[in-house]
């Protein structure tokens, strides 16, 4: 039984045991320099009418080229289906390093996102590259395991090569009040990680309101984050321009109160290009253009790469061309 | 293996490229005439006057003056047009036309829009998304109205005024007189019109607008021209009632002016609103309603949140928030569709403007101003903040009518009642709270006609909008908007 380091005092009484979830209900995390943490409540209303002003922000010739192959370099190209072979993992990794063999000013993506299983096929093919390897780990996409089970299989992607890691919260112990517990297990799995990155997905279509992904946002980010990510990609309510600048605020705010930065990223249903710089522009105007980078800003995503392509191709030779023109994977 | 391509050149800033909304959707005259009984006429005068772009101070046309003898001439016309046809028609049949104009500024949206931005130098995200849209609404609204007005005013005999003088500001040039015009119409009244002489533009195109849509000539008159157009309006004999949006002093003037003939008024004048910040407050949201509720429209708004009253215990924290924010606020080119503040409206504002703000520094307060670059020719302002007021500050007191925000604390809520209230001014107010009891309970004890909770600056046709104190009398827009164009008087015996 695997039991998260004993730290009193940062979130109430840190119980050592963490098998059977109770609510205390009480939110008063503290961060990890020890800081007693705000949480600001979110007006729905006028959170939605900011989150629309960034979509008409115009992004024409030059800052449009800028924001393509920054999109680009942020994309975690991702593949989690149950079908995921090796051979569909290879031909990712090679899209993930060179985009577009025709065009050598792509810039490569950040990462590919595969499942633990294949965490070894894509280190093989992205090895020496740059292009960093995440994988999903502990039960993803409902964490519906035991913590020992999620923590073995984070151990074992770790292990395998995978430098980055994407964990889901308990939706259901959050849900519950169980504040304690969920921040429990996310410092136990950030242990768990080791040197390797972790991204917490706070799967905020389940969460019901923006009062409580800024709660799970401060709470993840308090119990060791590296970055706090929008879902899975695995239920009905993805990212949204909402839900982004909900965390993105709640990022601005923690770093403001205790000088820890964290990145986010955003994941599901993110498609098109126009899509992907409406969300640099909601990065840029809330967090900075110091956020503007693949160490802190990711896109979760396998699609978009192909609508930036085409972009791409559009400035170069001011003419639309179709899907033929860029490889599926 | 090949290797990973770093990103050339990532830097992706904010330097957005301009993206300039194209202007050649307008068209616009040398010279225009006064719109009097349907037709374009030259002023009786022959005088006229520049109007310029305040974000290029290029002149763009040349307006006419209108005498006492060209607004008596548009005051005959108005009442030919109210007692044989306007008055007489049916409610049914003035609908037809207010549906008709509504229809007309949606089809025609970029124009006016385009127009309303080069005339007046407010951004083209504004008045493409606030004020044409707002406009067409109001005439939609007022449509709805025209045949049901026994609804709005049950049990009682409802005749219209008869000949309405309306005089409106250059802050909003097409929806103050979508707010003046429509109601007057709808309970049929008919109108003569004075807009602003630095916003004529659009006022004129409304005036094409009616007579492709075949308004009965007369029903709505324009005479352009500066304070002697107004006086003249306002002291004719024959106007039934008087609407007017703009200062205070000008307000009070035409009161006198009125109180003495006895002719119906309502006035909609300045304001210092406050804004006020609760320590439970959902802080983002409330920096961006500040922002809004003083920035929109470079504070040309009479309801504008000029003074941020913050609980104590947040205020420095806010007062960062505020300042970061305002980091991204784009000034500049009005026609860019990235700009979020344009010109200021006129030399003349801009003067008034600029001698407050050093009144502020004089007094004490400290001045933030974001580091921006602003543009070589035209009227600019910089968005500023002034921290460290004190409500005796003429900043905290007198309406500034620009880009200034004037912070002061608080400490407990009646503290925040009583400063908020302590100005002759009675406008608007804002609450910014997660606490409704304190919401209710701020909105009764504030002195303010319009109170908005956990948001500012919000329109609707549908809304009564007006002030108390020196911020005027009378409502516009909903239910409350239609009564000061009526006469209501018992229903005749039996006649139910």
């Amino acid at each position: 039984m695997v039991t998260p380091p004993s730290r009193p005092g940062r979130l109430g009484e840190v119980k050592t045991e963490v098998a059977t979830p109770t609510a205390s209900a009480v939110f008063a995390p503290r961060s990890r320099s020890g800081v007693a943490l705000r949480v600001t409540p979110v007006d729905e209303v006028g959170l939605e009418a900011r989150a629309k002003t960034f979509t008409t922000r115009s992004i024409k010739t030059s800052s449009k080229r800028a924001a393509i192959d920054l999109a680009v370099s942020c994309i975690d190209l991702t593949t989690l289906e149950g079908m995921d072979t090796p051979g569909k993992v290879a031909a990712l990794c090679r899209k993930a390093v060179r985009p577009d063999p025709s065009n050598p000013a792509v810039p490569s993506v950040a990462a590919v996102c595969v499942y633990p299983q294949l965490v070894p096929v894509a280190v093989t093919h992205t090895n020496g590259t740059g292009v960093h390897v995440a994988s999903v780990a502990g039960a993803f996409p409902s964490g519906q395991s035991s913590l020992a089970v999620r923590i073995a299989d984070i151990e074992q992607a770790v292990a395998d090569g995978a430098d980055e890691i994407d964990i889901v919260i308990s939706r259901g112990a959050f849900l519950a009040g169980d504040y304690n517990y969920v921040f429990n297990e996310i410092e136990a799995q950030k242990v768990a990680c080791g040197p390797a990155h972790l991204k917490v997905i706070l799967e905020t279509g389940e969460l019901g309101s923006y009062d409580q992904i800024r709660k799970a946002s401060m709470l993840a980010m308090a119990a060791g984050a590296d970055f706090i990510k929008t879902s899975t990609g695995k239920v009905a309510h993805n990212s949204s321009m909402p839900v982004a600048l909900c965390m993105a605020e709640a990022i601005r705010d923690y770093a403001e109160q205790t000088g820890e930065i964290v990145g986010l990223k955003v994941a599901g249903g993110i498609r098109t290009a126009k899509q992907a710089w409406h969300y640099l522009v909601l990065i840029a105007e809330t967090l900075g253009t110091q956020w503007l980078t693949p160490d802190l800003f990711r896109i979760g995503a396998s699609s978009l790469l192909n609508d930036l392509l085409l972009q791409v191709q559009k400035l170069d030779t001011g003419r639309y061309s179709g899907p033929n023109y860029v490889s599926v994977d | 293996m090949a290797d990973a391509i770093e990103p050339a050149g990532v830097k992706f800033n904010l330097e957005y490229a301009p993206a300039l909304e194209s202007t050649s959707i307008v068209k616009i005259d040398a010279e225009y005439g006064l719109f009097i009984g349907g037709k374009f006429v030259e002023p009786k005068s022959g005088e006229t006057f520049a109007t310029v772009s305040p974000s290029t101070e290029e002149t763009l046309a040349r307006i006419s003056s209108a005498s006492a003898a060209d607004v008596d001439r548009a005051v005959k016309a108005a009442r030919k047009a109210q007692t044989e046809i306007w008055g007489p028609m049916s409610g049914r049949d003035r609908a037809k036309y207010l549906f008709r104009i509504a229809r007309q500024l949606q089809e025609r949206a970029r124009e006016f829009a385009v127009l309303e931005t080069i005339d007046g130098g407010k951004p083209i995200r504004e008045s493409r998304d606030v004020d044409v849209p707002l406009a067409a609404a109001h005439f939609f609204y007022h449509a709805g109205w025209a045949d049901k007005l026994e609804y709005a005013f049950p049990d009682r005999r409802i005749a219209p005024k008869g000949v309405v003088g309306q005089i409106i500001p250059w802050n909003f040039p097409l929806l103050m007189l979508a707010w003046k015009v429509a109601p007057a119409l709808a309970t049929g009244n008919t109108v003569v019109l004075k807009p602003a002489e630095t916003t004529s533009l659009t006022a004129l195109l409304f005036a094409q607008l009616l007579q492709d849509i075949d308004l009965p000539p007369g029903v709505v008159n324009i005479v352009t021209g500066a304070g002697a157009t107004g006086s003249a309006l306002v002291e004719h004999k024959d106007v039934d009632k008087l609407a007017f949006t703009g200062s205070t002093s000008v307000g009070k003037q035409i009161q006198r002016s009125a109180a003495a003939r006895g002719v119906p008024l309502t006035l909609e004048l300045g304001g210092k609103a406050a804004h006020i910040v609760f320590e439970d407050a959902a802080l983002d949201q409330a920096v961006e309603g500040v922002i809004n509720g003083i920035y929109f429209n470079q504070g040309h708004v009479c309801c504008a949140g000029s003074r941020l009253l913050v609980q104590e215990s947040i205020a420095e924290s806010f007062v960062d928030r505020l300042k970061n924010r305002l980091a991204t606020v784009r000034v500049g080119n009005p026609l860019d569709k990235n700009t979020d503040v344009g010109a200021i409206n006129s030399a003349e504002q801009l003067g008034r403007i600029t001698e407050l703000v050093a009144a502020g520094v004089a007094e004490g307060a400290e001045l933030y101003q974001p580091e921006c670059s602003l543009p070589d020719r035209g009227y600019w302002f910089r968005p500023t903040i002034f921290t460290n007021v004190q409500q005796s500050h003429r900043i905290a007191r007198e309406e500034i009518f620009g880009p200034v925000l004037s912070v002061l604390t608080f400490r407990t809520p009646e503290e925040a009642v009583a400063k908020a209230n302590d100005t002759q001014y009675g406008l608007s107010a804002g609450i910014w709270t997660e606490k409704g009891s304190k919401i209710l309970w701020m909105a009764n004890e504030l002195d303010a006609g319009v109170v908005w909770a956990n948001t500012f600056n919000q329109f609707d046709a549908a809304s009564p909008f007006g002030g108390y104190k020196e911020s005027g009398f009378g409502r516009e827009g909903g239910l409350q908007g239609l009564a000061p164009y009526v006469s209501l008087s018992s229903p005749k015996r039996g006649s139910r």
